[in-house]
């Protein structure tokens, strides 16, 4: 089989993983080298749907042992299968990585034979390119559930960043849908990458030339829509994965269908989304804004609201906390404004020790004044000529392409009521909390 | 008393040449309505009277040392920045800052609703966000043992790609070509260079290299989740001004589009300049 029709399959069979990104180490090269790293990543390009490619993402093999009903590469599946040597994806890496068309590579694997024998072949791939290519760019690698942690920690002495699939936010669902995996089998490696990530911190501060673990930490990814998760459940693990595991990044993937398994949603639903941007803007806010995830959802309210944003609903739910004074309030109650982001709120803080802001100001500096001048005083003033009803307060937070969806405050006289339209009776109950 | 600001200056377009209109609207308590550029050919007609300003080393050597020390090392990044960032106009609020700044100090970096200090630091923001997006989209091809690119950016970024390609590429001959400004950045094994080049062209790429190409814009289609397809959104990451010299999104020809038949009919005097990279 020639590179290019292997490459070809190897990475269709790898496009559904999510994470593609080469931020958290950050190196240049040492004479002899090839290749550097960037602590906030670089994306090469971006594909047909706006996603990021920043890594080579292929797999090393896509045969499969393993029958997750969820997964392209199911033993059950017939589709074409192929298989890298180690050194056809070296050669392979560094001819792309010299023509700056990539930051690096991103490695997962199908279960050829078992997980350890997959293990080490990825190895022998990756010490290829350390070694002999003596490659110092990124690697993100896969941790196989069930190899030995001998392997893994091999392979996180290779690589930049390691994750985990946890693909199922709950134990039921794995049962269902991954038989051969279990939640034990997928948080063991998690565990361990932690304990040896930390280990390594100690030991790179005691000993100089300590070879590094997994310097950019460990990220995991989930699949959203295939099976009858809540937001609540999905978000909350997402919150003790982040503490719990130190995880640096949970991806969440809206599910594409694959197969037609009836444990499963029929192959012609469309990919839920909406519901993964607003589960990665709830990820976004337990991150960088002090958000909790019991604070966004909860078990009354399991699921984000499909018109606003996770922050301007927790905001239109604590109308009591608002307004705030911009020229005084500290940074965690800035952040929790709708409008007011982590480089706008900083702008602010940064702005205010040499003049009083107003309104004129805040635009200059950046804030979205369409939505946080509902939440904000300036000088003990409210933006002048503001009308504050349900209506219009709901209508500055949906965004345009949302609004379509919502009913006009004046109505369209008709003879027959349109059974389809969102009436503004259920907003308000969204509103409220009741629906 | 107020600076007079009814004149007109003009300069010859280095960063010399602007730190010293600064000296000299210092000298003569002035403020520029307007600056114009002698070397890009700005100037228009106007009724102001027009000062042409001369460069001298010395006078700018005082002005750059005197930024980072009674203003802040921000500041003199900003004006850097801003200088690179090549918007029509910059140059007038470029002085108008530093003037600032030497009023208010390193508080200038503070003032972030004055609209002088907004548009510098917008600028000189703009020419990093742009020159990391380059440090991605950039597509080096492969001649002999050489990596040649082309970018058609719209600051003058290659001073900022310095560090970044040398750091990955220790150990590579490379020539990165910015075409808008006719500059080139050139690269051989532990020595950088930025040099003055009017025109490049390539010779049409070897076999290799058309094959790894191929490969690039296979993985390029093969990634791309079909489900999911979203224009839109492609296009606010990745701006379609940006497409021009990327091998996934420009078929075959990617890097040096036509460059390599542009060649074949008349050899160009600037290949030298690449030869000269070779051992």
């Amino acid at each position: 089989m020639e590179l290019i029709d292997k490459l070809k399959i190897l990475a269709d069979s790898a496009k559904y993983d999510v994470a593609c990104t080469s931020s958290g180490s950050d190196r240049a090269a040492s004479s002899g080298q090839v290749g550097s790293a960037v602590g906030c990543g670089i994306c090469h390009s971006f594909a047909a749907d706006g996603r990021c490619i920043s890594l080579l993402k292929v797999l090393m093999t896509n045969c499969c042992a393993y029958d997750c009903k969820y997964c392209v590469n199911r033993r059950s599946n017939d589709v074409p299968r192929a298989t890298f040597t180690p050194r056809e994806l070296a050669d392979l890496t560094i001819s792309f990585y010299r023509r700056n068309y990539i930051e690096g590579l991103f490695l997962s694997s199908g279960i050829l034979k078992n997980p350890d024998y997959t293990s080490e072949q990825m190895i022998r791939c990756l010490e290829l390119l350390r070694g002999e290519y003596r490659f110092n760019g990124y690697i993100h690698v896969k941790a196989l559930p069930g190899a030995d942690p001998r392997l893994t920690e091999r392979l996180g002495l290779l690589a930049d960043r390691m994750s985990v699939n946890l693909e199922l936010p709950s134990q039921q669902s794995l049962e269902k849908l991954a038989p051969d995996k279990s939640k034990t089998s997928l948080l063991g490696p998690m565990r361990y990458i932690r304990d040896r990530i930390t280990e390594n911190s100690t030991d790179i501060v005691r000993y100089r030339h300590a070879p590094s673990f997994a310097p950019a930490g460990q990220s995991t990814q989930m699949i959203i829509g295939a099976t009858p998760d809540t937001d609540y459940q999905i978000l909350n693990l997402s919150a003790a994965l982040y503490k719990k595991y130190r995880l640096r990044r949970v991806f969440y993937s809206a599910y594409m269908p694959v197969s037609d398994n009836p444990l499963l949603p029929a192959v012609d639903t469309k990919p839920p989304l909406m519901r993964e941007h607003r589960l990665y803007q709830a990820d976004w806010l337990l991150r960088f804004y002090g958000f909790e995830a019991r604070e966004l959802l909860d078990e009354a309210h399991p699921n984000f609201n499909p018109y606003v944003d996770p922050k301007c609903n927790w905001a239109l739910n604590h109308m009591d906390m608002f307004p705030i004074e911009v020229n005084h309030a500290p940074r965690e109650e800035l952040l929790r404004v709708p409008g007011i982001g982590v480089r706008s709120a900083d702008r602010i803080l940064v702005a205010r020790t040499s003049s009083r802001l107003d309104f004129a100001g805040l635009k200059k500096i950046g804030v979205v004044l369409k939505r946080a001048q509902y939440f904000i005083t300036c000088g003990g003033k409210m933006a002048q000529g503001l009308k504050i009803n349900q209506d219009s307060v709901l209508r500055a937070m949906v965004s345009d392409r949302c609004k379509e969806a919502l009913p006009t405050p004046y109505e369209q006289m008709s003879l027959f009521p349109d059974p389809t339209l969102i009436t503004t009776e259920d907003v308000r109950k969204c509103l409220t909390g009741q629906m | 008393m107020p600076d007079r600001t009814d004149v007109v200056y003009e300069y010859d377009g280095s960063f010399e040449g602007l730190m010293c209109c600064v000296f000299e609207s210092f000298l003569r308590h002035e403020t520029p309505c307007d600056v114009y550029n002698a070397y890009s050919g700005t100037a228009q007609a106007t009724l102001y009277p027009v000062r042409s300003i001369e460069t001298d080393p010395e006078k700018a050597r005082r002005v750059m040392t005197a930024i980072p020390r009674k203003v802040s090392p921000a500041a003199e990044d900003a004006v850097r920045g801003a200088f690179l960032s090549d918007q029509p106009g910059i140059e007038a609020e470029i002085i108008r800052f530093v003037k600032l700044g030497f009023r208010y100090g390193a508080r200038v970096m503070t003032l972030l609703t004055d609209d002088t200090v907004r548009t510098v630091t917008k600028a000189s923001g703009r020419v990093g966000t742009e020159s990391h997006l380059f440090k991605g989209f950039l597509r080096f091809s492969e001649y002999g043992r050489v990596l040649a690119a082309i970018i058609e950016p719209k600051c003058r970024i290659l001073p900022y790609l310095v560090d970044h390609f040398t750091s990955r590429y220790p150990e590579e001959a490379f020539l990165i070509y910015d075409k808008t400004h006719r500059e080139a950045l050139v690269y051989r094994p532990y020595e950088a260079v930025i040099v003055p080049l009017q025109e490049l062209t390539l010779p049409t790429p070897g076999k290799d290299e058309q094959q790894y190409r191929h490969m690039w814009k296979t993985f390029y289609d093969t990634i791309a989740v079909e489900g999911r397809t979203n224009p839109r959104c492609r296009m606010n990451h990745m701006p379609k001004w940006m497409w021009k010299h990327l091998t996934e999104l420009n078929g075959e020809g990617g890097t040096v589009a036509g460059a390599g038949k542009a060649l074949a009919a008349a050899p160009s005097p600037s290949l030298p300049d690449e030869e000269r990279l070779l051992p």
